[in-house]
């Protein structure tokens, strides 16, 4: 494996004080020389400015190698096999689980493939709704809802971390309950006293808000679950790409991240669960890979991870994921979250003044990350992106699978533009520059 | 850009054919009988990638020998494409019998998929008018559906005035 384009600086992460320097344009040229697709170019010969990388991430090179390397040298099955290549196949996909798991600050078996953040999501309130069936024996009784319990989410919420909790509330006779937001984006820390009460069970909240870029402040939220001993869930899809992220100091219970935005493969993504917590939650899919005895009648399962992990494993994207983030690593994720800073700075510089264009979220730079989320007054944001796209500016339209956000906002959809490690402030002068006309081509400025 | 954003299209969608309010009375029901020989039924489609929305009430005359459209209201919010395309729709089909409904909706899905390049028909060309406007859309697959959303509408509200099964 080659390093990524830029050596490893000096000192260790610090979550939430980005003090460290944004990449120079040195070592920024060099990231990007990592990542083949960025060379492309578009219809008509146009240079790509990719800003939805809080859709997708592009991949660099050692992710696209590694996955080929994994089909070229050592594809095997996992786990079964006495021979050589499934040894060392089995050592490739748990290495990528070690990689991973200390990319997060978790324990190996704390960490669970899934398809993705929302199978992830969905595993813990599936689990939950396994338990309060009765599954999972005494151990599992922790779990068990009662009718008229509480599970609290947040208005913020990707329909991933919303929907499956909705599902359970709709099973389990419990009650959903949300925290809202206020009108610059922020959610109503106030109002947790008053949401979270002796009947909830569980918080299910997001890290960070895939549409306005607002970081949650998580110590609050924990607080406020552990105080009635609810369970926590955390949605960190759009955290770990771009912030150093320790799931054990940040004391949640349960967190989902994927692949695809931490510019790894699709495919794959994980559930991170606190380790007791894993090994008293009841299995959700079941079958081989998962069991220990198999009898006709009943089957006792694997301890966790394995218990959770039913069926063929994604082993050639897992492999490719840890590599991912070994290469997030050795970027710095101190750094690369200062990078996203100085380009959170540039992008609300560019829109916070253009006429007619709003701002959906915080337009303050403190606990922001570098997605941007906007209304242009008159112009529908489908318009908007294809005016956009016509200057080679990929961005993100629509609702963002965020539709009750876009509704507390009075809007159906926006345009969001994101960053990632290989943005550049050329791309977000693209985008500026691109966006100002847009008024004007539509006739309403 | 201004292949796909004609300025025909530009204009429908800011000054739209036939939107307005809906009969607040055929709320809820699918079918309502609005006096001897004259019926009504509305559709509501959403886009869900976009979340764009459009509520077409169609009312029919079926006096005749075939049913006649004499009136299409809608509502709706979305992009200019979706938002002109169904002013267009009102323009074509009102006053039309079904059977002329029926193929000019099928001309115009004919058109879409052309990936750009035209039907080469001129009388189709005559018969679509202002809809031919939308003949760059089918260059943009992601777009298609834009243009299509109040047909769909269209559509599915001839089926619940029950005037298909009638004809049949």
């Amino acid at each position: 494996m080659t390093s990524p384009g830029l050596a490893r600086p000096a000192g260790g992460s610090a979550a939430g004080e980005f003090t460290t320097a944004e990449f120079t344009t040195a070592e920024l040229t060099a990231v990007r020389a990592d990542f083949p697709l960025l060379t492309r170019t578009l219809r008509d010969g146009r240079r790509l400015v990719y800003l939805d990388s809080g859709a997708t991430a592009q991949k660099p090179q050692v992710v696209i190698d590694a996955e080929l390397d994994f089909y070229t040298r050592t594809n095997a099955a996992v786990h079964r096999g006495a021979h050589q290549l499934a040894e060392e196949a089995t050592d490739a996909f748990e290495r990528a689980r070690h990689q991973v798991a200390a990319f997060v600050g978790a324990h190996d078996d704390e960490i669970v493939w899934t398809q993705s953040s929302t199978a992830a999501l969905n595993l813990v309130a599936y689990g939950i709704g396994n338990a309060t069936a009765g599954r999972g024996g005494a151990a599992a009784q922790r779990f068990v809802l009662a009718p008229g319990d509480e599970l609290v989410v947040t208005v913020a919420e990707h329909h991933a971390n919303l929907v499956p909790w909705q599902e359970l509330a709709a099973r389990s006779g419990a009650v959903l309950r949300w925290v809202d937001l206020d009108d610059t984006g922020r959610l109503r820390l106030d109002q947790l006293d008053d949401v979270v009460t002796d009947r909830t069970r569980v918080v299910a909240f997001t890290h960070v808000s895939n549409v306005t870029g607002a970081i949650t402040p998580v110590a609050p939220f924990v607080a406020a679950a552990r105080r009635v001993g609810a369970l926590t869930v955390l949605d960190a899809s759009q955290s770990v790409p771009h912030l150093p992220v320790d799931l054990h100091r940040l004391d949640v219970d349960f967190a989902a991240f994927t692949g695809h935005k931490m510019l790894g493969p699709t495919g794959v993504g994980a559930l991170y669960g606190r380790r007791e917590l894993l090994q008293a939650l009841p299995p959700v899919t079941t079958g081989g890979s998962m069991v220990e005895v198999v009898t006709m009648e009943s089957a006792t399962y694997a301890p966790p991870p394995q218990r959770f992990e039913a069926g063929t494993q994604m082993v050639a994207q897992a492999v490719a994921l840890g590599v991912a983030a070994e290469y997030l690593a050795e970027l710095g994720m101190d750094r690369v979250a200062a990078h996203d800073q100085h380009l959170a700075a540039l992008l609300l510089d560019a829109v916070v003044d253009l006429p007619g264009v709003r701002v959906i979220g915080p337009t303050d730079m403190s606990d922001r990350l570098a997605t941007v989320s906007v209304d242009v007054d008159g112009v529908h944001a489908h318009d908007v992106g294809q005016m956009l796209d016509a200057a080679g500016v990929a961005v993100r339209v629509g609702h963002h699978c965020a539709q009750p956000l876009h509704r507390r906002f009075g809007v159906t959809a926006t345009t969001r533009a994101s960053a990632s490690v290989y943005t550049t402030a050329d791309d977000v002068a693209a985008f500026a520059e691109a966006l100002s006309g847009v008024r004007r081509f539509f006739g309403v400025a | 850009m201004e292949q796909l954003y004609q300025q025909v299209i530009l204009d429908h969608a800011r000054h739209p054919h036939g939107r307005g309010p809906l009969d607040p009375e055929a709320e809820g029901a699918a079918t309502v009988a609005a006096g001897h020989g004259a019926c009504s039924a509305r559709s509501h489609q959403v886009n869900p990638t976009c979340g764009d929305e459009v509520t077409l009430e169609v009312s029919l005359d079926r006096t005749g020998t075939t049913p006649l459209v004499t009136d299409v209201r809608w509502e709706g919010q979305g992009c200019s494409i979706s938002q002109a395309s169904v002013s267009v729709l009102h323009d074509l089909v009102v006053g039309s019998d079904l059977p002329a409904v029926d193929h000019v909706a099928a001309t115009f899905r004919e058109l879409l998929a052309t990936r750009g390049a035209g039907l080469d028909d001129e009388a189709a060309e005559d018969l679509l008018g202002d809809a031919n406007a939308f003949t760059g859309v089918g260059k943009f697959p992601a777009r298609v559906k834009c243009a299509l959303l109040g047909w769909v509408a269209l559509t599915d509200a001839l089926v619940r005035t029950g005037v298909r099964g009638e004809d049949r």
